[in-house]
């Protein structure tokens, strides 16, 4: 029981970022991302590659993966996905058009991947056993929360502190009356859809140290990551942290309990339950 | 006509998001062939009222009924069928279809519901009552923002309603297009139909209602014929301020 | 969707005609080649007929399809069932399936919709797999019947024509029309009175009909079944990209899309296989920047230009 929480919390460490990262390119580019999942296996597939091929530490990775991702992301808003914005005449229309350009990325990502590494991405980083109350993990599960927790902590302060993070904030509310505020939307837009990309890179890289992916997996982890962000309600980060907890408990809770070819249901289970019950998220309002 | 009988009656509705209340214990009764206006300052509730006669909210309380059916609990389409038909603050046409499917939308499923040559029929009977009849083959696109407001309006009489709620249906017209809004509205008055209409132009509000229902922070503060709630302390109070007054 | 005409009709029931002969004039490749057509332009040609309208875009027809070759696999293997009893049951279940899916997704935006339906497929296949190792035992299924190449493909070509047809009335009916309101705008839909979310609910039920009968009728060219092949995710974006490649907007409009889609894509396979996927994220940008109407939006404005010009 001690093992299914500490392991499910660990694990939700990075859910949580993740669904962060999704959460602003949703929440405030209005993107609905569906190659999130393969920029995650992206920094993942970094790390694999930069550690078997030359040593390099994973954590020395996810400092290198945040220019690249932040640039390559900001590439794609600006030249892919902003012709989208601009030629959509409602959220409806700009959603359908993100989901098909997105899913376009997403094969082409997953091309890539393959053709640099066409197998798991198996590699030992900091595997040693430790003890948290008196229950076995790895030292690379808790590695990868710590870090996630600080990237997590440090982007909420952002997000509420600075001048930029509030501008972020405002542009998720009402992305017209921001307009009308001053605030530059496309730039902003343009900031959090980078921003979110690269959160979720770092979160790639990070997973990778402790579950083995592969290069067609990431469909798998956009879906996780849509349901925590549905489950917390969007713009929700308190929320999206409270479901993925819940997420990652449940799912380690299935995978030793039952057979651990069911995560995926049990993520799917958990979804129904939110869209009968709460289809607005766990501490959202019912939309006006 | 002279109205006569309660045909839509509202009791004790309110309506609450989250910690705000928009709408406050509102009630108020519309007789049948009544004109009755619901009037107030900017953000006094009362789309949000519309909005809950019409089935797009739900009151948190109170109850709201047709004809002493309740319809407070329904879905929109129920209430559409029950006979209870709306236009929109921003005029909402479907653009892919073209002016006659869109008033034939409001014949297909509305109170009555019409099918193939009787239902083009009669969205020709409804556009030429609106004037719009030679229209009937045009693209959204192509029309002003009065046609557009008057193609809306003949979806909605196509359904056949017993009640009209329209929400503001006059904004945003120039001089010469609000007379030939508000004859429209005559029009349908003399008809003796149902009406509640939320609307900001005095004029018409004094020419055309019977009643009026004055709101102001979501809470009803006066009732009556249009001059004595226009005369009203705290009707002007409410529109102007306290140093006003 | 635009209220389809009897000069529609007519020239489909032409085409079909046609169509049939396919067998007779080749053999081997080229008829599997026409089975895959077929399989594809049911497939897609039944998801216009939900998606079209609605703009709701489905992720599900791999799931209903592999419902429909599993039931098939195991009716047959495991308990001597006949062919044809399967082919009904699963289009049972393919229904059931997709209405329950559609009363819990279908009340929300499409977001969410889209979302449920993108990993349904891999989902259900792994359900499966576990009921499969856990409780049945892991038999290999085997479906074992006397059809060949040219009975799947007449079969998938009495689908695909049922599929038109229903979808031909369907444009043509209330329903049908309810369908381009909501397409447009949902509160108005709602406001003139119509059921919108039973509307959806019944249309994406017969997607999900169709995807297993489609499934199904495909199951006895495998002979051996196994989950992992019946429930492929890449399915559903093959026919999202075939239809929408030969544009949403018309009934007819998949035919316009597989035909060339497959055709590119099985001299890609061939030549190089490791850039497949590849080749098909390039289709689907292309579609979102170069063809938002697809193959049909392209021809109609063609059609459009020429008149004015006359």
């Amino acid at each position: 029981m001690v093992d299914i929480l500490v392991s499910g919390l660990l694990l939700s460490g990075t859910y949580a970022l993740v669904a962060m990262g999704l959460n602003l390119q949703y929440g405030v580019a209005k993107i609905m991302n569906l190659a999130n999942g393969e920029v995650l296996v992206l920094g993942a597939l970094a790390s694999f590659w930069l550690y078997t091929t030359s040593q390099i530490s994973p954590i020395l990775t996810v400092i290198m993966v945040i220019p690249v991702a932040f640039i390559g992301n900001w590439l794609i808003y600006r030249f892919l996905l902003t012709p989208l914005v601009r030629r959509s005449k409602s959220q409806g229309a700009l959603e359908v058009d993100s989901i098909l350009a997105t899913f376009g990325m997403s094969f082409i990502f997953i091309g890539i991947m393959v053709s640099i590494e066409g197998g798991f991405f198996f590699y030992k980083y900091l595997s040693e056993p430790i003890q948290i109350l008196g229950s076995t993990t790895s030292l690379n599960r808790l590695v990868a929360f710590l870090i996630a927790v600080l990237i997590g902590v440090g982007l909420y302060l952002w997000l509420n502190l600075s001048r930029p993070g509030v501008a972020v904030r405002a542009v998720s509310v009402s992305s017209e009356a921001s307009g009308l505020v001053g605030i530059n939307v496309p730039q902003v837009s343009a900031l959090a859809f980078a921003l979110g990309g690269t959160i979720t890179a770092v979160g790639g890289a990070l997973i990778s140290t402790f579950i083995t992916l592969d290069a067609s997996i990431g469909v798998v982890f956009t879906l996780k990551a849509l349901i925590i962000v549905i489950m917390g309600g969007v713009g929700d980060i308190r929320g999206a942290i409270v479901a993925a907890i819940i997420l990652g408990v449940v799912e380690t809770a299935v995978a030793t309990l039952i057979d651990p070819g069911l995560t995926l249901a049990a993520a799917y289970f958990i979804f129904v339950i939110i869209l009968l019950f709460r289809p607005q998220g766990l501490f959202g309002r019912r939309p006006v | 006509m002279k109205p006569s009988g309660t045909i839509l009656s509202v009791k004790n509705v309110t309506k609450r998001f989250g910690g705000l209340v928009a709408v406050s214990n509102m009630s108020f009764d519309v007789a049948q062939h009544e004109m009755v206006g619901v009037i107030g300052p900017n953000g006094s509730g009362k789309t949000t009222m519309i909005n809950m006669i019409s089935g797009a909210h739900k009151p948190s309380d109170g109850r709201i009924a047709l004809r002493g059916r309740l319809i407070s609990d329904q879905q929109p389409q129920n209430i559409a069928r029950a006979g209870i038909g709306r236009t929109f603050q921003l005029v909402r046409l479907l653009p892919d279809l073209t002016v006659l499917e869109n008033v034939m939308a409001g014949a297909v499923y509305g109170h009555r519901r019409r099918w193939g040559r009787d239902a083009e029929d009669f969205a020709h009977d409804v556009l030429e009552r609106v004037g719009m009849d030679a229209m009937s083959d045009a693209p959204i696109s192509s029309l002003t923002y009065i046609d557009q407001k008057r193609v809306e309006l003949a979806r909605t009489l196509a359904g056949e309603p017993e009640v009209l709620l329209l929400d503001e249906w006059l904004a945003g017209l120039n001089p010469t297009e609000l007379e030939t809004g508000i004859e429209l509205i005559h029009a349908l008055r003399d008809e003796g139909r149902t009406v509640v209409l939320v609307e900001h132009v005095m004029d018409a509000i004094r020419s055309l209602c019977d009643r009026c229902v004055v709101m102001s922070s979501g809470a009803k503060i006066a009732e009556g014929t249009p001059e004595e709630v226009l005369s009203d302390k705290e009707v002007v109070r409410a529109y102007l301020g306290d140093d006003d007054a | 969707m635009k209220r389809a005409n009897w000069q529609e009709l007519i020239w489909v029931v032409i085409i079909v005609a046609l169509a049939a002969f396919w067998p007779m004039m080749v053999n081997g490749y080229w008829l599997g080649i026409g089975v895959d057509m077929m399989m594809y332009i049911a497939l897609a040609t039944s998801w216009v007929l939900f998606s079209g309208p609605t703009h709701y875009i489905s992720l599900a027809s791999a799931a209903f399809f592999g419902v429909g070759g599993f039931i098939v696999g195991t009716g047959m293997s495991d308990y001597d069932a006949s062919f044809w009893s399967m082919l009904a049951l699963s289009a049972l279940v393919g229904g059931v399936l997709a209405a329950l899916i559609g009363l819990a997704t279908l009340r929300l935006s499409g977001v969410y919709f889209v979302i449920f339906t993108l990993g349904l497929a891999e989902m259900i296949r792994n359900l499966v797999s576990w009921v499969q190792n856990n409780f049945l035992g892991s038999r290999g299924l085997y479906v074992l019947t006397d059809f060949t190449d040219t009975h799947l493909y007449w079969m998938l070509l009495a689908t695909a024509a049922a599929v038109y047809v229903l979808g031909w009335i369907i444009s043509r009916s209330r329903l049908g029309f309810a369908l381009r309101i909501i397409g447009g705008d949902e509160t108005v839909a709602r406001h003139v009175g119509i059921n919108t979310a039973m509307a959806k609910v019944i249309l994406f039920t017969t997607t999900g009909i169709f995807g297993a009968i489609v499934g199904a009728i495909i199951a006895p060219r495998w002979s051996y079944i196994e989950p992992n092949q019946v429930f492929s995710p890449q399915l559903s974006f093959f026919v999202v990209i075939m239809a929408l490649l030969g544009g949403s907007g018309r009934l007819w409009g998949p035919v316009v899309g597989v035909i060339p889609f497959l055709l590119i894509w099985n001299w890609v396979d061939a030549n190089f296989p490791h850039q497949s996927i590849l080749v098909l994220g390039l289709a689907f940008l292309v579609i979102v920047y170069f063809l938002p109407h697809g193959f049909v939006g392209r021809i109609e404005q063609l059609r459009a230009h020429l008149r004015s010009r006359s």
